[in-house]
């Protein structure tokens, strides 16, 4: 048969496909799916025997009623992300530094110790071992202990269905920003990682709500950000009050910025769909599945290889060549002074304005990778520019301190408690990090929306640090 | 050194042959057959996957838990499968990527075998899919998952008339704990070479007017695609205005003049 026949016939089959569709009318998919819930229904009535519906699922019944309650319903949800988050934070910190010891204190010293005795170069050793290892090392040290705890706790979770609960309960309120329900759990998803938040959205079936929930998941606080969270909450935030109360107050502001990662997530999915993504809000069957005790070992096992190994192996991927260009700016010279302390000069006016400095400006564009690296870059970048020879580790050397003198360090770069509330502010609205870019490329194939996605929480981000400062400078 | 040629009875035996059961998880080189792995989210297809292939995909119970298809393979009975995880879906007939990636592996990826994993306990919810695959492919196997848990709520099914109303063959397993693999295995060799044939019931319950439209529709297009053997579905989608099938069809993607 011709291509012409082919293309012919196909044709006549279209028009009789119209014709007929005319004639059937427009709920044919109605009536197609309600034939077939009652040809469903006919055969289990006749292959299967249902017990008595009272005594039907009393337990899973009986939960339900109290996690997706109007009264308690939230309160639980906000009980279960604090533990959650307090779990992570305090359970970190003791594999944090045991990993920063041996990499830090042990590996880098004995490897620094063989290139010199190799008669390395300077700047070969400065550049894979200063640059380029250290980032490694910083990455591993500090993402790894949070994740190797959040995502077996949020797997479990997962497992046990407290996750579907949760969409259930924040269904009406993304109803009325116009946003699909499953986003709640691709918001979820998003505290683990927004590269997988990214991904998880393809559980929704209408693109204009997809396209919300790709574009507001960056305000779900991920886990490389959590570390930068905590230690500036530390510093600053938990010194306001007696140290007993430090450490909890320093979570309850991580909690109040995750939160405050929600609102601006509902904000801008509303803002989206009543400007841009217009729309319906799509219908859809939310099945609340039976309550499964969790396999703890199995779980644990599977989502420290499946999720945790695979995240860390990707960030590593992304920080080793950052920790490269961040070695190459403080050691290549430009006149008298390193290509980092320029451009830090340069970005301390807009800064300073916006409540903030270039050193910080500077450390998220080279952290674009790794939202990890960035208080070990900042650190690095604030002794060099001070010429603190004591405190640091080398011009281009990524290191680690107690949180007293990283405290002492930033004070002496010129930080205060307001510069300390808009980095938590910033590291919360600032760009999604690479990966995460690459990923909403790759599912949206769409390089206007991949920048939006980029570039509305910088805007924000700034607009709210800007307005903070301002509030502050009113008041002092 | 000679392999043994001589019939010992054990090959009939569904034990020997589970003995047999190399699982090669992701190495899916030069497979005899394919078997697609179909069914709602939280019926357990993950782990009927993880118990074939000895894979350990992470299995949840949330919808969207497999947005990408997985794929891992195991040797039984002397043949190589590949086996395909399409993510879990409630029905096949709306546009959302997870539908459209199961639907299309069973449609145009015509795999040997379909297997669909549904919940012993609800099964009738379960059978709303089942019913729309049925309607796609000659060769599938009913998985009836979750007995354990069936049971345990006092739910009873019959798999003989199950079967029966189905026209496909219905394996009870609980794969969590291994039970009724075997005969899964078995049932899917079967179908795969044909030994099983396979009458899968097609929906019925149209009112007369859709019916008269899907049967009028579907005749047309055996004559323009004699070998095309799942016509009267692709005549509800056409009915339904499915861009994607339209756009097969124009492409010719269904394979044959």
């Amino acid at each position: 048969m011709s291509t012409q026949e082919k293309d012919k016939d196909v044709k006549k089959l279209m028009d009789m496909a119209s014709d007929l569709r005319w004639k059937v009318g427009n709920n044919f998919h109605d009536q197609l799916v309600e034939g077939i819930y009652a040809e469903a229904s006919q055969i289990t009535k006749n292959s299967a025997d249902l017990p008595d519906r009272k005594i039907e699922y009393t337990f899973d019944r009986k939960l339900d009623r109290i996690l997706t309650s109007k009264k308690l319903g939230f309160p639980i949800m906000l009980l279960v992300l604090s533990v959650v988050l307090w779990l992570t934070i305090q359970g970190a910190n003791y594999p944090s530094g045991a990993l920063a010891t041996l990499l830090l204190e042990i590996v880098y010293p004995f490897l620094k110790s063989i290139s010199a005795s190799l008669n390395i170069p300077w700047w070969i050793d400065g550049f894979v071992l200063d640059g380029v290892y250290m980032a490694v090392a910083w990455v591993i040290a500090v993402m790894l202990p949070p994740m190797a705890i959040f995502f077996p706790i949020f797997t479990l979770l997962e497992d046990f269905g407290y996750l579907p609960r949760v969409a259930f309960n924040l269904d009406s309120l993304f109803n009325k920003v116009g946003a699909h329900g499953k986003q709640a759990l691709t918001m979820t998803m998003g505290w683990g990682c927004n590269a997988a938040g990214v991904i998880a959205t393809r559980i929704i079936d209408s693109p204009r709500e997809r396209l919300i929930a790709i574009i507001t998941n960056n305000f779900s606080l991920c886990n490389g950000r959590w570390p930068t969270q905590i230690l500036i909450a530390t510093i600053f935030i938990g010194a306001l009050v007696p140290p007993a109360l430090s450490s909890l107050t320093a979570t309850a502001s991580v909690i109040a910025i995750a939160l405050l990662g929600v609102f601006f997530m509902f904000m801008t999915s509303w803002l989206l769909s009543s400007t841009v993504l217009k729309g319906q809000v799509s219908t859809f069957a939310l099945e609340l599945p039976p309550y499964r005790p969790p396999r703890f070992w199995k779980t644990l096992y599977t989502s420290l290889i499946d999720r945790t190994l695979i995240v860390l192996w990707r960030a590593i991927v992304f920080a080793a060549p950052a920790g490269a260009v961040i070695w190459l700016i403080s050691n290549i010279d430009i006149g008298s002074d390193s290509i980092a302390n320029h451009l830090i000069d340069n970005f301390d006016g807009f800064g300073l304005f916006v409540g903030l400095n270039g050193v910080i400006l500077l450390a998220y564009i080279v952290a674009i990778p790794a939202n990890e690296i960035v208080i070990p870059t900042i650190l690095m970048l604030t002794v060099a520019k001070l010429g603190m020879q004591s405190a640091g580790a080398g011009e281009g050397v990524m290191f680690e301190l107690e949180s007293v003198e990283t405290g002492e360090i930033l004070r002496a770069g010129g930080w205060t408690l307001l510069t300390g509330i808009n980095l938590m502010l910033f590291s919360l609205l600032h760009n999604p990090c690479s990966t995460t870019i690459y990923t909403i490329y790759q599912e949206t194939k769409s390089l206007k929306w991949t920048t939006v996605a980029t570039i509305l929480p910088i805007i924000m981000g700034f607009i709210l640090t800007f307005l903070v400062a301002q509030f502050w400078r009113l008041l002092s | 050194m000679s392999t043994n040629t001589v019939n010992s009875p054990c090959n009939d035996c569904a034990f020997h042959n589970v003995a047999q059961l190399k699982k090669l998880g992701l190495d899916t080189d030069n497979t005899d057959y394919v078997v697609a792995l179909a069914g709602n989210p939280n019926t357990g297809k993950s782990t009927v996957f993880n118990a074939l292939t000895g894979l350990r995909q992470h299995t949840g119970n949330w919808p969207g838990k497999t947005v990408v298809r997985a794929e891992g393979g195991y040797v039984y009975g002397e043949k190589r499968y590949k086996i395909v995880d399409l993510p879990g879906t409630y029905s096949l007939l709306s546009t959302s990527e997870d539908e459209e990636v199961a639907r299309n592996f069973i449609l145009f990826g015509q795999p040997d075998v379909t297997v669909i994993v549904v919940d012993a306990s609800r099964l009738e919810r379960n059978l709303n899919l089942t019913l729309q695959v049925l309607e796609i492919t000659n060769k599938s196997v009913l998985c009836l998952n979750l007995m354990d848990e069936a049971t345990r709520h006092g739910i009873k099914v019959d798999e003989r008339s199950l079967a029966k109303e189905l026209g496909i063959p219905v394996v009870a397993t609980s794969a969590r704990t291994n039970v009724g693999i075997n005969q899964l295995l078995a049932t899917i060799q079967q179908v795969a070479t044909g030994e099983i044939i396979c009458q899968p019931r097609k929906i019925k319950q149209l009112s007369p007017a859709i019916d008269h439209a899907v049967v009028q529709l579907s005749k047309q297009l055996r004559v323009n695609y004699p070998d095309l053997n799942n016509t009267r579905w692709i005549a509800m989608r056409l009915l339904d205005g499915d861009q994607r099938i339209i756009q097969a069809l124009e492409n010719n993607e269904f394979g044959n003049s």
